[in-house]
């Protein structure tokens, strides 16, 4: 048996557990726990150590997605995660400004860990205050050729839409 | 869709930048601590400035600019009641009191005043209404926003946003490939031009700093400016390696790394 993993990071409360379960066939194994911080109290719950969803593709081959903690005290876990990893997903809550510079940050910490393919996806488009992807990619400064995605997380087939654009970025570098 | 937040965590050079590369037409609105401001671009050009409760009519412009007297401009007030500010420019001109020119240069020297204003304010909710534009009877200029900007990133002291935004001294700078951005288009100050002249894959920002005796602070700052401006870009120098954590890609065979990706596609298509 055969195991790849995509990794799915991003900063706190971007939307990476919802990723995950959206396409995950089972139930995300997660380590979430009550938040601490007060700063950081936006939702009940954070992921502490991963998230881990799993998509089987044949009794050969398992695609395993592991979603990193978001609070920066986390951070350890993230290299560990990266290792081995196929290729990233960086998830960018749309409607939070104040968390894209971390976003570009993340992103590069993660190229710099391993270089792989990835792609962004403008989380929380279906958000009234959403940034524009255009407008978005400019904030974060990526170059016309990183793939940004729009994208809302629980919905299965925007998800499965990055996930596919990730894995054509893969099959385009094995190419090479 | 909005484009809407806080100057905290997306800086007035910050939107700019997006406003210039994007092109957009519509009105900046800012509530900084103490004023409320509207600045108003039309493709990507500024044109306009607004700023709390000041006079901005063109005769309150032209008695700041010391143009004409305050008494005059209690006179022409009283005159032209019913004139539109460009109306009022062209009783001006056609009498001859004030030339075309000097109109213009007051507008867009009040118009910048209160942009470089706005870079000192460092918190204040914004937002950008697309296609919002002064009234029509308003005279506006047309100003290239890379050279404001880079003004701007001249007066930004915050040590800690520049360190945050070149955390590292080891990378280099290469010339943005976008059409319509041409350094000889843009105003540099000797400083920068110094540090343009060494733009090369092979110099670090260290090395740039060195040739050029400057501290870390000055060169932060410069790049910075040419940055946003959307002049250049930083990039891993030739020849540096790669971190030593960086790991490859499991499967090593190219066409067995393929054969899997394309089964992963097949399946997540499926879902």
């Amino acid at each position: 048996m055969q195991t790849v993993k995509m990794v799915v990071t991003g900063p706190f409360n971007s939307g990476k557990t919802a990723f995950i379960q959206s396409v995950s066939e089972i139930d995300v194994v997660s380590t979430e726990r009550k938040i601490s911080t007060e700063a950081e109290r936006i939702k009940e719950t954070t992921t502490v150590a991963m998230d881990f969803g799993r998509i089987t593709v044949d009794d050969d081959l398992v695609l395993y997605l592991f979603g990193t903690p978001g609070q920066k005290r986390f951070d350890f876990m993230w290299e560990i995660l990266a290792e081995g990893m196929l290729g990233f997903v960086v998830m960018v809550d749309s409607a939070r400004p104040e968390t894209f510079r971390e976003a570009r940050g993340i992103l590069q910490t993660f190229r710099a860990y391993a270089p792989t393919p990835y792609v962004v996806a403008a989380n929380k488009q279906d958000l009234d205050d959403a940034w524009e992807v255009d407008d978005l990619r400019i904030a974060l400064g990526l170059d016309s050729k990183i793939k940004m995605l729009p994208c809302v997380a629980n919905d299965r087939d925007q998800v499965k839409s990055v996930l596919l654009e990730l894995l054509y970025s893969i099959l385009e570098e094995s190419k090479e | 869709m909005a484009l809407k937040g806080n100057l905290r965590d997306f800086n007035v050079t910050q939107l700019l930048n997006l406003i210039n590369i994007a092109q957009k037409t519509g009105t900046l609105t800012v509530e900084g601590p103490d004023a409320i401001s509207w600045i108003s671009f039309r493709a990507g050009k500024l044109i306009y400035a607004q700023m709390g409760n000041e006079d901005g009519s063109l005769t309150g412009i032209l008695t700041r600019a010391g143009k004409i007297t305050s008494k005059q401009a209690d006179v022409i007030k009283e005159n032209a009641t019913e004139k539109s500010d460009q109306g009022l420019g062209l009783l001006l001109i056609n009498a001859g009191y004030l030339s075309q020119q000097v109109i213009l240069d007051s507008i867009q020297q009040y118009v910048l005043d209160i942009v470089y204003q706005l870079f000192t304010w460092i918190d204040g909710l914004f937002r950008f209404d697309n296609d919002v534009l002064p009234p029509v009877d308003a005279i506006t200029v047309r100003m290239d926003l890379e050279n404001i900007i880079m003004e701007g990133s001249r007066q930004t002291q915050e040590w800690e946003l520049l360190k945050d935004e070149i955390p590292s001294l080891d990378m280099a700078l290469t010339f943005v490939d976008r059409p319509g951005a041409d350094i000889r288009d843009v105003q540099l100050t000797v400083e920068e031009w110094k540090v343009v002249s060494y733009i090369n894959p092979k110099n670090t920002l260290k090395r740039i700093a060195k040739a050029n005796k400057m501290n870390d602070l000055e060169i932060r700052r410069i790049v910075y400016g040419l940055v946003q401006a959307g002049l250049v870009e930083i990039i891993r120098p030739e020849g540096m390696p790669l971190p030593p954590k960086a790991k490859k890609l499991p499967p090593v065979d190219k066409k067995q790394q393929a054969s899997l990706v394309n089964k992963l596609i097949h399946r997540i298509r499926s879902l």
